[in-house]
């Protein structure tokens, strides 16, 4: 496997606290949005946009682009924040977030938003349009590879395990799905709504290869996605365990923050702690690797 | 009991789904990039005709039709024409907010067909038939929804279909019917087809009703009542102004369904005209109710969709009007 130099994982992890920042001034801005699941998300989706998926800004719809279906679509702040940074669209657009005849909906919408491959945000619809793509690749011999970001919350659809049943059926190792697995739901912890565990079990008995790490730890997670690629004959999994609101004290493992705007004062707040450099702690994160 | 004759038509007896699983394998030799989707009713919708001809372009899902829709977004996602093959019921209410979420709004080229519609479900009853489809489909924007009739506009609809850039909802009927269109015939989306016409009334048909909404035709013009029959093979787009045409023709429309009357093609005619032109109106269809298994000729002759029953409603409309001028 290739080792990543800490210049690199520090500048992701750096990356990813800036892309923070923005998603919670968005929502501020906007006044409405989805600040939890966007701040959990934020490391995977740092990762994947800055570091592992191939892509051109300049030209969004490249056939051989690596593929990223957002399938919990209501983390779209830090999305946009990162395709904005990205060179997808500019910068100062980000301020229109959820604004009339804005090009950034309240949930990713391919028909308006440069980079964004796929509409989302009804949950549990994106496994089986990862599926999809990924079928695809492999009937047109194409190179690309798909990737699925779900919430925890959404494994509680039906439709997610209709699609990881089709995944291992057609041994599709193309396709790596990441679990944002942040334990806190709009309504309350996953555990009390309708419990998923012990779900590194359900998904390896449903035939897939399945890899669990720190959701917050940049190397664990960039060190994942390159595991992956190497796993033949079946689809892969990441567990990414991690936290809800992660990087703002008063928002941590709050579903009340699960869709709701910050004041100006939290605003501020939510600001100055995110300024800080990210948490040592999860530098050192448990253990990951394979199962 | 009267017995339900469709020996009106005037070409050969062809099962719709058999004319569907013929398409099928006609558009696989020429559209290399078609590709058909199934929920464990291949043998049943035969669909299963392309699999044994394509068996790498033959994705078999299992029982999973939300899978199956969300699949073939992805798939339309990179340019594969995917044609998902399920029951009617299914397509429409199991696989719903897929159809809305995955497949409509990002306006992807997805063609969705749905067999056994309307009550016609071979004696499997309610859960199996599909009453609302239309209504559903016709609701969402950027679909588009077909009825053919007979085996011959089954296949142009689907080819149709496969051609047009866009979500297509397409519904299949499951029995043999005799032919009443040319077998050069070609299907335009959005476009009413005339069938024939006449000054006193007009009967306008979508799906398989064509076939016993001519023979009521024929019944009428025995007894000296003269009507125009307008086919409507495409639910929407809409062929407003034919609807309007003929409604202004005759000042008196019957429509005729295998569908709920509420939301379908009774509704979609009552809403062009009570804007454009109010006119008199009766709509034969399901009254509301969910029907049962039965013989196919048992279900039509208790629900209405006989050529007697379009007749009868007809002469009421007519007589209704007369009272009211009088």
């Amino acid at each position: 496997m290739v080792y990543h130099s800490d210049e690199l994982v520090a500048a992701l992890a750096e990356r990813a606290a800036q892309l923070r920042r923005t998603a919670i001034e968005m929502i501020y801005c906007a006044q409405s949005g989805h600040p939890g699941g966007s701040l959990s998300a934020a490391d995977l989706l740092t990762a994947l946009l800055f570091h592992k998926m191939r892509l051109d800004p300049a030209n969004p719809g490249w056939p051989e682009r690596d593929r990223l279906i957002l399938s919990k679509g209501h983390a779209a702040p830090l999305l946009y924040a990162a395709l904005a940074q990205r060179g997808f669209f500019p910068i100062e657009e980000l301020k229109t977030l959820r604004q009339l005849d804005s090009r950034l909906q309240g949930h990713p919408d391919r028909l308006k938003t440069p980079g964004v491959d796929m509409t989302a945000g009804a949950l549990g619809h994106g496994l089986a349009i990862g599926a999809g793509l990924a079928l695809s690749a492999r009937l047109d011999n194409q190179t690309f590879r798909t990737y699925v970001v779900l919430g925890d919350g959404e494994l509680q659809a039906g439709v997610i395990w209709e699609g990881a049943l089709f995944a291992a059926k057609y041994h599709l190792d193309n396709i790596t799905v990441i679990v944002d697995l942040n334990g806190v739901q709009l309504d309350g912890p996953v555990r009390d709504i309708m419990p998923i565990e012990p779900i590194v079990d359900k998904w390896r008995s449903f035939g897939w290869y399945v890899i669990e790490i720190h959701g917050h730890n940049m190397r664990q997670i960039i060190d994942a996605l390159d595991e992956a690629d190497d796993i033949h004959g079946q689809p892969t999994v990441i567990i990414a365990h991690t936290t809800k609101g992660k990087g703002v004290s008063f928002m941590e493992n709050q579903c009340t923050w699960h869709g709701r705007a910050p004041s100006p004062e939290q605003c501020q707040q939510a600001i100055c702690e995110l300024a800080v450099s990210p948490d040592a702690a999860d530098a050192a994160g448990p253990a990951g690797g394979g199962q | 009991m009267s017995q339900v004759d469709l020996s009106s038509g005037c070409g050969p007896t062809i099962a719709c789904r058999e004319a569907f699983g013929q398409a099928l394998l006609e558009l696989g030799r020429e559209v290399p990039n078609l590709l058909v989707l199934d929920a464990d009713l291949g043998s049943s919708t035969r669909a299963s005709v392309f699999a044994s001809e394509f068996p790498e372009r033959f994705i078999q899902v299992g029982i999973a039709e939300q899978n199956m829709v969300g699949m073939a977004a992805g798939l339309a996602l990179a340019g594969w024409i995917p044609v998902t093959s399920t029951l009617a019921c299914f397509a429409s209410k199991r696989a719903l907010d897929q159809v809305r979420a995955s497949v409509a709004q990002p306006n992807l080229n997805v063609k969705i067909t749905g067999g056994y519609s309307g009550i016609l479900a071979g004696k499997t009853g309610i859960t199996h038939q599909s009453i609302e489809d239309l209504a559903i489909f016709r609701a969402m924007p950027q679909m588009t929804v077909l009825a053919p009739s007979d085996g011959i506009e089954t296949r142009a609809a689907i080819r149709a279909a496969v051609e047009y850039r866009g979500p297509v909802y397409i519904r299949l009927t499951r029995d043999p019917m005799p032919t009443v269109m040319p077998p050069d015939y070609v299907f335009h989306i959005g476009k009413a087809v005339p069938m024939r016409s006449g000054s006193d009334v007009a009967l306008l048909s979508t799906g398989w009703m064509l076939l016993p909404t001519l023979e009521a035709a024929t019944i009428l013009s025995g007894e000296g009542v003269q009507a125009t029959v307008l086919h409507l093979p495409s639910l929407k787009p809409f062929d407003a102004e034919a609807v309007v045409e003929v409604a202004r023709h005759t000042g008196a429309v019957v429509t005729v369904e295998d569908h709920s009357i509420l939301g379908g093609l009774g509704a979609a005619v009552a809403e062009i005209l009570s804007e454009r032109m109010p006119t008199w109106m009766r709509r034969v269809g399901i009254c509301d109710c969910y029907a049962e298994s039965a013989p196919n000729e048992d279900l039509l002759t208790k629900y209405g969709l006989t050529p007697a029953n379009i007749a009868a409603q007809a002469r009421e409309l007519l007589a209704s009007r007369t009272a009211s001028r009088a």
